[in-house]
């Protein structure tokens, strides 16, 4: 596991033991990073909190007579509104613009000279930052939601390990996919047109604005099976309140699997791609 | 006089370097006002896929809640285009920059809003005012003198009242700096409340945003007066007038709050 970047040649060292430490280190510095920001976790928290209880009427207004709707009871919707709007925050689907800045001022240089591959180092720090976060924003909405609302408890035991499994992969996911919307400042400069297109597009076709069980059969299948997006949401909740049986859930979170593996060989290849073209502006 | 038209043309100029710097970079600008619609589109769409898995919502059919929405989307949009630059609020703070602000000889919030006037969120705004129009047209609203005097003074006093919100809650930034997302909690929630009938949600949750902090009065009793149909929580027709009264109200509060958060102002030093 070495690493390549434009100015620095590969280590020869193959011990894979330090290269976890590398990686281990920079995930601890992300964590901490985060926990300092404890006024934003707060004022977080109440942002979820209040779309919490906005989402959970309104899906549970849609439930019919006998309370179930696209194949979700009353309880199994709460649980879905509830851990998703605390995963919203593991996941950081939106507002990471790091790397996109840092292309732009040239900063991105320093990552460069780094003897850690930019896309394992930034990896390492989002994987510690979602750390942070699955403690301060995700437990929150799991104890407030069943304060209000009848949730559903998983019932089988499988189930809890396959959600965190689902929940880091989740992470991988959505982190190769905002690498790639911030590595488009190596050609645009000026990323906020793919901001906003994934912005857009992750928060409807992830599962966020409703469960995608409301759509149309065929169509949830084709974003489910043909689109990294439901990989970073609608799995991962989709696991947790066992809409369908714990092979199929083993199955997505394969899938999961498939595309974390897809994104992240997609990142360092176009991160190899802007290094060829890259001009550090400025002294 | 001539002092007037000196702050005018400042403000004019102000407004023109921004036009012409955010509309220099051809194709972001483009994607930018492409995005902003998508945004307030899929507000929308979110409406209609969840009418697709029932058939009412809270007691209201999908041309009844359009109206709703439609008054909501396009209050929204709108105040969100004129003012909701003050969003940014907490980071001029941050940063220092609203020290700058304040001791130019111009008044801190105009400029504040013409410093970054958003004009990507043009095309947002008129698709929200498009939807209400669609909205008041295919609801089968029983149009009477007084129904169209309400279908026009209600949406501006939408606008009046989000842009309240929107002062409102940023003025929290001079108090607690990383407040950006608090300040979310009630203008983006406030916006999501009000695009469905009030009657889908419960309890105090309800209480508190529809009542005590007057989003009920944006879309919600209007739409029931231009409908016809009685209120189910059981609140008078009349209520259904009350927007504009409630919109002033809200633009007092917010004009308030800003003048005590700028006393309360401490620069960040930075």
């Amino acid at each position: 596991m070495g690493s390549v970047t434009a100015t620095v040649a590969p280590p020869t060292d193959a011990h894979v033991t330090p290269w976890f430490r590398t990686f281990g280190a920079i995930v601890a510095a992300g964590f901490r990073r985060h926990a300092t920001y404890r006024q934003v976790a707060v004022a977080g928290l109440v942002t979820n909190t209040v779309f919490g209880f906005l989402r959970c009427y309104i899906f549970l207004a849609a439930t019919d007579a006998a309370g179930r709707v696209a194949g979700y009871d009353r309880a199994q919707l709460a649980t879905f509104v509830w851990a998703g709007q605390g995963l919203l925050a593991v996941i950081a689907i939106w507002g990471w613009t790091e790397l996109a800045h840092r292309i732009r001022t040239g900063d991105v240089a320093t990552d460069l000279l780094r003897p850690v591959h930019p896309v394992t180092s930034y990896l390492a720090a989002d994987l510690g930052r979602a750390g942070f976060a699955a403690l301060a924003r995700l437990v929150p909405p799991l104890v407030v939601g069943p304060l209000f609302f009848a949730v559903h408890v998983p019932r089988h035991a499988a189930t809890v390990p396959l959600f965190l499994l689902s929940v880091v992969l989740a992470v991988v996911v959505c982190f190769g996919c905002r690498y790639l919307v911030n590595a488009t400042a190596y050609w645009l400069q000026d990323v906020r047109g793919p901001m906003i297109l994934w912005t857009l597009g992750s928060g409807v076709l992830a599962g966020l604005y409703f469960p995608l069980g409301f759509l149309p059969g065929p169509l949830e299948a084709t974003l489910r099976y043909a689109t990294p997006f439901p990989s970073i949401l609608q799995v991962p909740l989709d696991v947790l309140v066992e809409r369908e049986s714990t092979a199929t859930g083993v199955g997505l979170v394969g899938l999961q699997l498939v595309w974390a593996v897809l994104l992240l060989a997609l990142c360092r290849l176009v991160q190899r791609r802007a290094e060829r073209r890259l001009v550090v502006q400025g002294g | 006089m001539a002092e007037h038209g000196g702050t005018l043309r400042a403000y004019r100029s102000l407004l023109g370097a921004q036009a012409r710097s955010q509309t220099a970079y051809r194709t972001s600008f483009v994607v930018d006002l492409v995005g902003n619609l998508g945004a307030t589109v899929f507000d929308v769409v979110t409406v209609l896929v969840i009418f697709g898995v029932t058939r009412q919502l809270g007691g209201f059919t999908l041309r009844e809640t359009l109206v709703v929405v439609g008054l909501s989307t396009g209050g929204f949009a709108a105040a969100d285009l004129l003012v909701g630059n003050i969003e940014r609020l907490p980071q001029y703070v941050r940063t220092g920059l609203f020290d700058a602000v304040l001791v130019r000889p111009l008044a801190a919030l105009p400029q504040l809003l013409l410093m970054d006037l958003p004009l990507r969120k043009v095309s947002r705004a008129v698709f929200g005012l498009a939807v209400l129009g669609f909205a008041l047209a295919s609801a089968g609203i029983d149009w009477t003198p007084g129904r169209v005097a309400l279908a026009v003074v209600a949406p501006p006093a939408a606008v009046v009242f989000f842009a309240s919100v929107f002062v409102t809650t940023a003025t929290v930034s001079f108090y607690w700096v990383d407040s950006g997302e608090l300040a979310n909690s009630v203008t983006y929630g406030g916006r999501d409340f009000t695009a469905y009938p009030i009657t889908v949600y419960g309890g105090w949750f309800r209480a508190l945003f529809a009542y005590g902090m007057g989003f009920a009065f944006v879309s919600y009793h209007p739409a029931l007066a231009l409908l016809g149909r009685a209120d189910p929580l059981g609140l008078p027709p009349w209520v259904g007038w009350a927007a504009p009264g409630v919109a002033l109200v809200a633009a007092t509060v917010a004009a308030l709050a800003w003048r005590v958060g700028i006393r309360h102002y401490r620069s960040t030093g930075s």
